[in-house]
């Protein structure tokens, strides 16, 4: 085992925070809460099952104003994780790792996550 | 660079994990049939927005409609799966929480897209044969 004191590379505050960077983390905390919204469907789809009542109860709270925040959060989190993956899958066949086309891609997901969740949002209430 | 290993050694026991790319490779699957699957949620979301509880029922009831969310639920819980179990193993790094993590969220996902499964096919099975 190796006992003398290695350098250590800096810790994650000593880096000045890069749009890829912000992004590609932000793509996991969109995934987490994403789990959380997936559960919620769950929810919703077991009242229906369980009939009329269960399933006012969930509209009610979907229509709350914490529901709605949080539809809003988590549409938000699947408009971002949608069009963030697909720069993954991008990614995946080679195409879009050069730094132009990262920086690229990624001004337009600023652009167009919360331009589309705007649109989704005034769409489905 | 040189190589001395045979390709029958380095695909022998595919890698640290023993599952070779299949972790990866499900998490991309899932991923290209939840595009499509995403945005038919969102546009069946607009679909039944203020439909009464019976109508909402009896449009989910109906086969194809019932096939997409199936498909959609079991895709989303499946990828939701595989990212979690990633990030638990990226950032848990006390071993007996690690894994009593991983064993908790699979417990919870399975269940969940168990009660999907079951909750779906009862709207299937009540908009066939309506009271």
């Amino acid at each position: 085992m190796a006992t003398h004191p290695r350098p250590l590379s800096p810790h994650l505050q000593i880096y000045k925070p890069q749009l890829t960077t912000v992004l590609s983390i932000l793509h996991r905390v969109t995934g987490v809460a994403l789990c959380a919204a997936a559960l919620g469907l769950v929810w919703g789809l077991l009242s229906l099952a369980l009939g009329r009542d269960e399933f006012e109860h969930f509209r009610a709270c979907a229509n709350s104003l914490p529901g709605k925040l949080l539809t809003a959060i988590f549409v938000f989190c699947l408009v971002y994780h949608l069009l963030n993956g697909i720069r993954h899958l991008g990614w995946d066949t080679g195409w879009g790792l050069d730094l132009k086309r990262a920086y690229a891609t990624g001004w337009l997901l600023v652009a167009l996550a919360p331009a589309l969740t705007a649109l989704s949002l005034w769409w489905i209430w | 660079m040189s190589e001395f290993r045979t390709e029958l050694k380095q695909v022998r026991g595919l890698g640290s994990a023993h599952e070779g790319t299949h972790h990866w490779w499900m998490q991309r699957i899932t991923a290209v049939a939840l595009v499509p699957l995403s945005i038919w949620f969102v546009f069946f979301l607009e679909a039944i927005r203020g439909v009464d509880y019976l109508a909402v029922r009896y449009a989910i009831g109906q086969p194809m409609t019932a096939a997409l969310m199936l498909a959609y639920v079991c895709a989303v819980l499946h990828h939701a799966y595989l990212g979690v179990q990633v990030v638990i193993e990226d950032y848990v790094h006390e071993r007996v929480a690690e894994v009593g993590l991983l064993i908790a969220t699979r417990l919870l996902f399975v269940l969940a897209a168990l009660t999907a499964t079951v909750s779906i096919l009862r709207l299937v099975f009540l908009a066939a044969d309506p009271q």
